[in-house]
């Protein structure tokens, strides 16, 4: 195919395309890497903990998350899309009963936010929320 | 020959202002804000008028809702100390004059304005004081300096009434504006009331698109991360129609504030709040 | 020490012994992700708050590790029963190695 400038910009665009496809397998093991090392492997339960975070986030630099994890000793927050997973270990002393806390976090594109807690009795507990994340159509 | 935008074909086909509508009542601290009114009589094509906050996503409506929980404090908190730091050559702070900044409440609502033949807002105050009576160097209109005073004063007149004179000096100004607003500029030649009156309440892409009202400048922005002043706003409507921008402080621009202000008359100033 | 950066917190004054209290914190701090690049394209390097600490009458209430991914200005709402009257002690640890701390009373009844 002739190299025209036309060409070009066709090779480009699909370039980009593929770029931008969401939740690369690539990115996704890596949180599945964090969580495993974290868990030692171990099994993890659901429905022992809950997180709450926007269906779409409004922007992507400022997405308020909260935890409730009662019986959790340390909570750790993956995002699975982001250029590194971690976001940030919650270790709770007795006195928040509730184990609960609320924070804003930076969420580079539409990716799950993943909570691992591990609980009183060494056992782990994970929650899931699915945010997607946009691009306003005017952002001047 | 004038180029029609995909970006319209989107448009296209919507019947009118859709509203999908998150809370409808604002509250902040205790102060019940109004952020829905009928529109003022000059305005011929639009029955009520919205403030900006009723667009947002909940998440971004519940971040304005107290005054920790919104971001913008943080660049309140620094005015504060702008306003008490001596600078200039007169050996004085904001405060050595102005000792109470709450005795501006009433201000945000009445401005721009027009003094000595010419229109000015809050920007221009600001600067003729450092200049003229303290000896200090102007700040840039949207510097995060002036952003953090313009909020801070602004926020001495938050839950107050929007209420700028068109008449009588103002009304030439008001003209102007008024004729800018409805001009279309730019590779995509497209006007301010081409999305903000005739299609307020729908999506463009990913945003919900408001009736671009300003009374909640300056606003902190989630895209930013900071107070944004309202001519930088201007600025960065005009850049996404790829037209040439008019300058921050520019006759035109000071126009069309004017203009706009008038279109917010009754809904309360928010200032400072929070917007995507 | 990054400059700007205070720590702001909001504490109840006083509770009866028991209550279920909301504590709210932040800190404006840019948090310099370390993803970013600088006009020149060379990567502005990670600046960050990294742990964040909640004390009350000296036994740890929270204690958190920041990623970068914390955004901007960290913020954290977490809640605490308190027995008995006393202070709380917030910290904040800085990757520049400054630490800011915040205190707050509260009278418990």
């Amino acid at each position: 195919m002739e190299l025209t400038r036309r060409n070009l910009l066709v090779i480009g665009s699909g370039a980009i395309a593929f770029g931008s496809l969401p939740a690369m397998p690539a990115l996704a093991s890596t949180t599945d890497e964090a969580i495993a090392k974290l868990t030692g492997g171990a099994d993890i339960g659901e429905g022992g903990l809950n997180i709450v975070a926007p269906e779409i986030a409004e922007n992507g630099n400022t997405v308020p998350i909260s935890i409730t994890a009662p019986g959790a000793v340390l909570v750790t927050v993956f995002a699975d899309g982001n250029p590194v997973p971690n976001v940030a270990t919650f270790k709770f002393g007795e006195l928040n009963p509730s184990r609960s806390v609320s924070t804003r976090i930076r969420l580079a594109k539409t990716q799950n936010v993943v909570a691992i807690a591990q609980m009183n009795d060494g056992s782990f507990q994970r929650a899931n929320a699915a945010v997607k994340v946009t691009i306003g159509g005017c952002g001047g | 020959m004038t180029i029609k935008p995909i970006l319209v074909f989107a448009l296209v086909g919507l019947t009118g202002p859709a509203f999908a509508q998150d809370s409808s009542t604002l509250n902040i601290d205790g102060a019940n804000m109004v952020t829905e009114i009928a529109a003022p009589s000059h305005m011929e094509n639009v029955d009520t008028i919205y403030s900006g906050w009723r667009f947002r996503s909940t998440e971004t409506q519940e971040l304005e809702l107290d005054d920790f929980d919104n971001p913008a404090f943080v660049f309140i908190d620094q005015g504060i100390d702008f306003w008490n730091k001596v600078e200039g050559s007169a050996g004085k702070a904001c405060a050595s004059c102005h000792t109470n900044v709450e005795d501006f409440a009433g201000l945000r609502a009445t401005l721009p304005r027009v003094e000595g033949g010419k229109l000015v807002s809050m920007e221009n105050l600001i600067n003729d004081c450092r200049t003229e009576r303290m000896g200090a160097d102007a700040w840039k209109w949207s510097s995060s300096k002036m952003t953090a005073v313009t909020g801070l004063v602004g926020l001495q007149s938050r839950g107050m009434p929007m209420s700028v004179a068109i008449d009588g000096d103002a009304a030439p100004f008001w003209e102007r504006g008024k004729e800018l607003y409805y001009t279309r500029v730019g590779q995509l030649d497209m006007s301010c009331s081409n999305c903000h009156e005739d299609n307020y309440g729908v999506m463009i892409r990913a945003d919900h698109l408001s009736q671009g009202q300003i009374n909640g400048f300056p606003t902190y922005r989630l895209k930013n991360a900071k107070l944004n002043s309202i001519h930088a706003r201007f600025k960065g409507c005009m850049k996404n129609i790829r037209a040439q921008p008019y300058k921050e402080g520019s006759a035109e621009f000071q126009a069309l504030e004017l203009y706009l202000a008038s279109r917010a008359e009754g809904l309360s100033i928010e200032t400072p709040s929070v917007r995507n | 020490m990054a400059s700007g950066v205070k720590p702001r917190v909001k504490v109840p004054k006083k509770a009866a012994a028991g209550d279920v209290i909301t504590i709210k914190t932040l800190i404006s701090h840019k948090m310099e992700s370390g993803q970013r690049k600088d006009k020149d394209g060379k990567v502005i390097p990670r600046s960050i708050i990294n742990r964040f600490v909640a004390d009350f009458n000296d036994q740890n209430l929270i204690d958190v590790i920041l990623e970068p991914a914390i955004s901007t200005n960290p913020y954290f709402k977490f809640e605490a029963i308190v027995p008995e009257s006393g202070e709380f002690k917030f910290t904040w640890y800085d990757d520049d190695g400054a630490v800011y701390e915040a205190a707050k009373k509260i009278k418990v009844s």
